[in-house]
């Protein structure tokens, strides 16, 4: 950024500079790697060796333990893309729009995730592999949005061209987002199409909850590790032909 | 005339789809100047005109219009500026008396009738262009030169598909133009036949610099 | 207002010059309804209880179809550049081409409903619910639609990619739309549905032109 920050607005600038963001996260990545290590680990034993069988599910409800995870992180993934997005277009950081750029295929595979193992609790639990529910529903909605984003990146050469616009439709669905959940809850409670209801954390057992809720951390340390790793590739490729890059080469060759 | 410049543009970098177009670019226009733009093919001749007239965001650098200087989503011109692009702006299936209505919703039909005639385009007014030929359609397009009233005019390859006797009128027009006190910077790989400042783009390219 | 005046009778001008493309939404709707008895069945109680939501997936498909010529011709010809030059708000401007759009595109569905819900063995209850749905919900499908239009008017095959982005926003106005029907036909109370697609319609119609102007500003920056 060659536009004169004022001094209020340093951090914000230096935050997004490539250069700051790359060192800084080299310092920050062996600590992440530790601890998405640490609590990925902890979590997957607890909560499928420890963690006591469901009363009417048996072990098969211990898919829950990368579903609900998944599931939080899809929308989340969402919110922070388009969040991304605006910073982008409003303060031209080229880092945000690369961060959209990485968020967008990564919360996709996240959806993607949550479907498919939600489908492969169904068949046990219910005995079929889909049903109309809203929370279903709505998660299907969302990867449709994201395909979306993801779409319209790559229809567009410029890349420049490909960040604004998949910005721009990033905050539509944004905003869009509660509008669509709520529509598809209320739908879901005219039609009751079976007397499925999904049950959640609240009237889970402690036993139950607990390693669940290290699987989100972990999830979520996890998300921020593949974001930052996706980020440093953007950064390099961007700079390649910068001072700070070439030394960087230089000195690891 | 007065000697603080309509517009002038400072340290101004440009770059498209990875590629860096000019870099540091700085120049003054004052009233009564013509400015030509020159450079080869790809210098960035046509993105500086979309720039200036502030249809492109791609930019880094500082630019002012009388002194007030232009945000990225400026509107400061209205109707102080005329901006002819490599795209026509006319409608096919609409006359050229209907299209240039659109333009200048203000001015009566008698007014747009001359300017039609000045460029040629006398009993045509009322044919769809898309029955007209190239050379005409674009008349068409410079009949605006004819009836704007804004100070400063810019014109990417204004010449395209018009005849040596049509290119000479509308440099007699540019003429006019700035004798009254406007401005002008063009893009255009003809030879000029009235003298005009001249600006190499090249001088500001990226590989100028090192 | 004069020069907004001007605008609104030029789009109309230019619908009605090019007034052969208009009758297209109309001739998909149509032959997309008659696929149905072919496909499905032509008992008139299957049609009945699959009228209300067709008729409503059929009118969305329509209106995405006509969409895609939204910006195209100001973007290729250049008149879109020249609009964001001259002194006019292009908020304004957005809204009053998306609305002779509808005027040209919108309307003559949910004219022509009546007729395919005839075919169809729509239940009596039903037809009014469906025109008042139907003349909400494609004003807010148009508004909501131009913004694929105005983030694709650049791109050289846009049809299908401003199908598969604009189609998930489409969903609340699906459901509102197709529900009003479906309460009317089942004999329940209709209002709810409709006037929570009237209140999402007004929410288009005001903030979608802003996304659109953001859209089509990219775009000319191409």
């Amino acid at each position: 950024m060659s536009k004169a920050p004022t001094r209020k607005w340093t951090w914000f600038h230096r935050f997004g500079s490539p250069k700051w963001f790359y060192h800084f996260s080299s310092g920050l990545l062996p600590w992440l790697w530790l601890a998405v290590a640490l609590c990925l680990v902890a979590g997957l034993v607890w909560g499928l060796a420890f963690a006591p069988a469901d009363a009417k599910q048996g072990n098969s409800f211990r898919i829950i333990y990368i579903h609900v995870p998944t599931s939080f992180l899809a929308l989340a993934g969402y919110y922070l893309m388009a969040l991304a997005g605006a910073v982008g277009l409003v303060w031209r950081i080229k880092l945000a729009m690369w961060v959209l750029r990485a968020a967008a295929p990564l919360g996709a595979v996240l959806t993607f995730i949550s479907l498919f193992s939600g489908a492969i609790w169904g068949k046990p639990t219910w005995g079929t592999w889909w049903v109309w529910d809203a929370r279903i529903t709505s998660m299907l909605i969302l990867f449709f949005l994201y395909l979306g984003v993801i779409a319209l990146q790559q229809a567009f050469q410029n890349e420049e061209g490909a960040n604004r616009a998949s910005a721009v439709l990033a905050l539509v669905g944004m905003v869009n987002i509660p509008i669509i959940y709520k529509s598809v809850d209320w739908w879901n409670t005219l039609h009751q199409p079976a007397t499925i209801k999904m049950t959640e954390a609240p009237s889970m057992h402690p036993d139950m909850w607990h390693p669940l809720l290290l699987m989100i951390v972990a999830f979520y340390l996890f998300y921020a590790l593949v974001l930052i790793l996706n980020l440093r590739c953007e950064i390099l490729r961007h700079e390649s032909r910068s001072q700070w890059v070439r030394e960087l080469c230089k000195s690891r060759s | 005339m007065s000697h603080s410049p309509l517009l002038s543009v400072k340290q101004l970098s440009c770059q498209r789809g990875g590629v860096r177009l000019f870099h540091n670019l700085a120049f003054e226009l004052a009233s009564g100047e013509l400015l030509q733009l020159a450079g080869p093919n790809g210098v960035g001749k046509s993105s500086l005109l979309k720039i200036l007239a502030g249809l492109s965001t791609q930019y880094e650098g500082k630019m002012y219009w009388r002194g007030q200087k232009l945000a990225r989503r400026h509107s400061v011109y209205e109707k102080d500026l005329l901006f002819i692009g490599h795209l026509s702006g006319i409608k096919k299936s609409l006359s050229p008396l209907e299209n240039l209505r659109w333009y200048f919703p203000e001015t009566e039909d008698s007014k747009i009738l001359d300017a039609l005639q000045h460029v040629g385009l006398a009993h045509y007014e009322d044919q769809p262009c898309a029955g007209l030929s190239a050379g005409q359609q674009r008349r068409v397009v410079l009949a605006r030169l004819y009836l704007s009233s804004a100070v400063l005019w810019v014109l990417d390859e204004p010449f395209t598909a018009i005849d040596q006797k049509g290119v000479r009128q509308v440099e007699q027009r540019i003429l006019e133009h700035i004798a009254k006190g406007g401005a002008a910077l063009i893009t255009t790989h003809h030879d000029l036949g009235i003298s005009a400042r001249k600006l190499d783009l090249s001088d500001f390219a990226v590989g100028a610099l090192t | 207002m004069k020069v907004y005046n001007r605008l609104f009778s030029r789009e109309l001008l230019l619908a009605y010059r090019n007034r052969g493309e208009l009758a297209n939404p109309l001739i998909f709707f149509l032959m997309v309804t008659s696929l149905l008895p072919l496909g499905v069945s032509p008992e008139p109680g299957v049609l009945s209880m699959i009228a209300p939501g067709m008729i409503w997936v059929v009118a969305l498909l329509s209106s995405l179809l006509s969409l895609d010529g939204l910006f195209k011709s100001d973007y290729e010809d250049g008149c879109l550049e020249q609009l964001m030059l001259m002194p006019v708000s292009l908020y304004l401007v957005v809204m009053l081409k998306v609305l002779v759009h509808w005027l040209v595109s919108g309307l003559p569905l949910v004219v022509f409903a009546p007729l395919l819900a005839t075919m169809l063995f729509l239940p009596d209850a039903g037809y009014l619910p469906m025109v008042s749905s139907l003349l909400l919900g494609t004003l807010s499908l148009s508004f909501i639609g131009a913004i694929g239009a105005g983030l694709t008017v650049s791109l050289r095959r846009s049809g299908q990619l401003l199908s598969v982005i604009i189609m998930p926003l489409y969903i609340p106005v699906l459901i509102f739309g197709a529900s009003t029907v479906r309460n009317a036909v089942e004999g329940f109370s209709y209002l709810a549905p409709l006037l929570i697609l009237a209140a999402f319609t007004c929410a288009a119609v005001a903030f979608a032109p802003l996304a659109v102007v953001a859209a089509l500003q990219l775009s000319v920056d191409e």
